[in-house]
């Protein structure tokens, strides 16, 4: 038998050289940002850094074109999170806490929605955004996320709702509440926790979202950020400090989500194994 | 379910109007973007197309092509290794990973929150940073350099034989902390009376491996094996932001395969055959996974 303190060690060298290896790319990016590009030309990028300048942040930010993409992002994502929101949330309401005619129906077909992989979808919504005269512009953007993210959303918030007893929805109703008070007042405080799992999730999503960015937009200004890295890896190819810096910044925002949700956000992810 | 059920039928006869409303407009949107759209794809797949002048009917001749298409056959086989290796390692993994970490204990907090990091990075971040360990250069050869094996160098991302290959690892980095999350969930679930019960009848950690957690794993292994098989369906953001699916179609997966034939060969019927493939690749899971979430509304 193996001491209970041999194991103990075992296992912190075996998760700890584990994550050592998991963040070693991540604190990598971070060294090579923070190089001069003539160390990383000189020294390889596998060595250690030389040198220290915050120079290709500010490269990467000005003219490699991520301050203004990290704008773009964020105006396609608030309005993007906010609107699957407030539309999924109150479809989920009424399917829950009401009987709706074919409602379960109407929640597969919704969730079907979303399983759909989305190539099938590219040309004709790229046609479409043509036809109504929105091709290339960051409405067009948000449009076809909430589009696409509602049957998902829907589905989570409903199963959620359904779980909120009765009784408290009741009581609103003795008190004279229509169906919009009881929303407003009742059960969208209610639903808190599972409102911000799935922002949080909604917003990494949405920011990191490539696939739909370049079906639907073409012209640099509009482009998010996501596709903007792609840009600055062909604008500056070997200056791996200033791709790197460009990382480092496009990630921020996520990242700061998901340190302020921590719980939600792997609340959130995990919503889909446990039910 | 059924205290919920009775009161909400005795309002049935005057379910006020703002409701269906509330039903109608999100799933309108739906509809207009996302099923609308969907059925003119498979339309579009039966014409020849160039985005311009108006489609012409081609019947099933961009069907009849794909068996013609060299380019067509490597991304289909690219697709099929891509399902079982990024599928089968990122459920292996991340079952391991979930067993290793899932006790809670000192330090296991930091584990759990470094092997999840990469989960909300964009995959273009991602890869771009993959790309810099995979340089001439960059960390991969001076390491296989450092342990001796300094013939093992190359290009990684450039030479046919590793390209597909090398991209596996970076979506991995970012899947296995997603899929330890949802083992996670799924392990906290089991009711650690049935441990004691198998500790009591002297089972050993692998029988209780064996004969409790994976059986009581099964709900959560249908839902990881539908999210795994769309996920690699989908896969594009790292394919695409790495090699653009070359040299030489070494990568292309169907995705990646369907998007350039699209938008830049602007071959949007054949595209939208591409398209219909992957659909009906999907179609298996998407209706068991629907099957599964019904029988669980009605029970």
């Amino acid at each position: 038998m193996i001491s209970n303190r041999v194991r103990t060690f075992l296992f912190h060298a075996g998760a700890g050289t584990l994550s050592v290896l998991w963040l070693l790319p991540i604190a990598l990016v971070l060294l090579t940002s923070i190089r001069t590009f003539d160390d990383v030309a000189s020294n390889g990028l596998g060595s250690l850094p030389g040198s220290f300048t915050l120079e290709p942040f500010a490269q990467a930010w000005g003219e490699g074109g991520v301050g203004g993409a990290m704008l773009n992002s964020l105006l396609v994502t608030v309005p993007t999170v906010l609107l699957s929101l407030a539309l999924s949330a109150a479809a989920a309401f009424a399917l829950s806490r009401y009987e709706i005619p074919f409602r379960r129906s109407i929640l597969l077909v919704m969730l079907a929605g979303n399983l759909l992989p989305p190539q099938i979808l590219l040309v004709p919504v790229a046609k479409l955004t043509e036809v109504l005269g929105i091709y290339d512009t960051l409405t067009a953007l948000v449009i076809v996320q909430v589009g696409f993210g509602l049957g998902f959303y829907t589905f989570v918030l409903q199963g959620f709702l359904r779980a909120i007893p009765n009784e408290i929805q009741q009581a609103a109703v003795i008190d004279g509440a229509g169906p919009i008070r009881i929303f407003w007042s009742v059960i969208l405080p209610l639903a808190r926790p599972a409102l911000a799992a799935l922002s949080a999730l909604a917003f990494t999503w949405v920011f990191n979202d490539l696939l739909w960015a370049i079906t639907v937009l073409r012209s640099g200004t509009v482009m998010p950020v996501t596709p903007a890295l792609l840009g600055l890896q062909g604008q500056y190819v070997s200056t791996w400090n200033v791709i790197a810096a460009g990382s480092v910044l496009a990630a921020i925002p996520t990242v700061a989500v998901f340190l302020r949700f921590q719980k939600h956000f792997i609340s959130g992810l995990a919503i889909g194994a446990v039910k | 379910m059924t205290a919920l059920a009775a009161p909400a039928r005795r309002r049935r006869h005057r379910l006020p109007p703002i409701l269906l409303l509330f039903v109608f407009v999100p799933f309108a949107v739906e509809a207009f973007w996302v099923f609308w759209p969907a059925l003119q794809g498979f339309y579009l797949s039966l014409t020849s197309w160039d985005g311009v002048s108006p489609p012409t009917w081609a019947g099933f001749d961009n069907y009849a092509e794909l068996f013609s298409d060299p380019t067509f056959g490597t991304a289909f086989a690219n697709t099929a290794i891509w399902l079982v290796l990024f599928g089968g390692i990122s459920a292996a993994g991340g079952l391991a990973l979930a067993m290793l970490l899932q006790r809670e204990r000192k330090g296991v907090g930091f584990y759990r929150a470094a092997l999840f990091t990469p989960v909300v990075f964009s995959l273009v971040a991602t890869s771009l940073i993959w790309q810099g360990l995979y340089q001439p250069d960059g960390l991969v050869n001076s390491l296989l350099d450092t342990v001796g094996l300094g013939d093992w160098q190359r290009s990684w991302l450039a030479d046919p034989d590793t390209a597909l290959y090398a991209l596996l690892a970076p979506a991995l980095w970012r899947q296995l902390g997603y899929v330890m999350v949802l083992y996670l969930a799924g392990l906290k679930g089991i009711d650690p009376a049935l441990y004691e019960a198998a500790k009591l009848d002297g089972a050993s950690p692998w029988q209780q491996f064996r004969y409790v957690t994976w059986p009581q794993l099964r709900p959560v292994n249908s839902v990881i094996l539908s999210v795994i098989v769309i996920d690699s369906l989908r896969s594009f953001d790292v394919v695409w932001s790495m090699t653009k699916g070359g040299p030489y179609h070494s990568s292309e997966l169907l995705s990646t395969y369907m998007y350039s034939t699209a938008f830049q060969t602007l071959r949007l019927g054949y595209a939208s055959a591409l398209a219909v493939v992957i659909f009906l690749l999907a179609f298996g899971v998407i209706v068991t996974y629907l099957v599964r979430v019904l029988r669980e509304e009605e029970s």
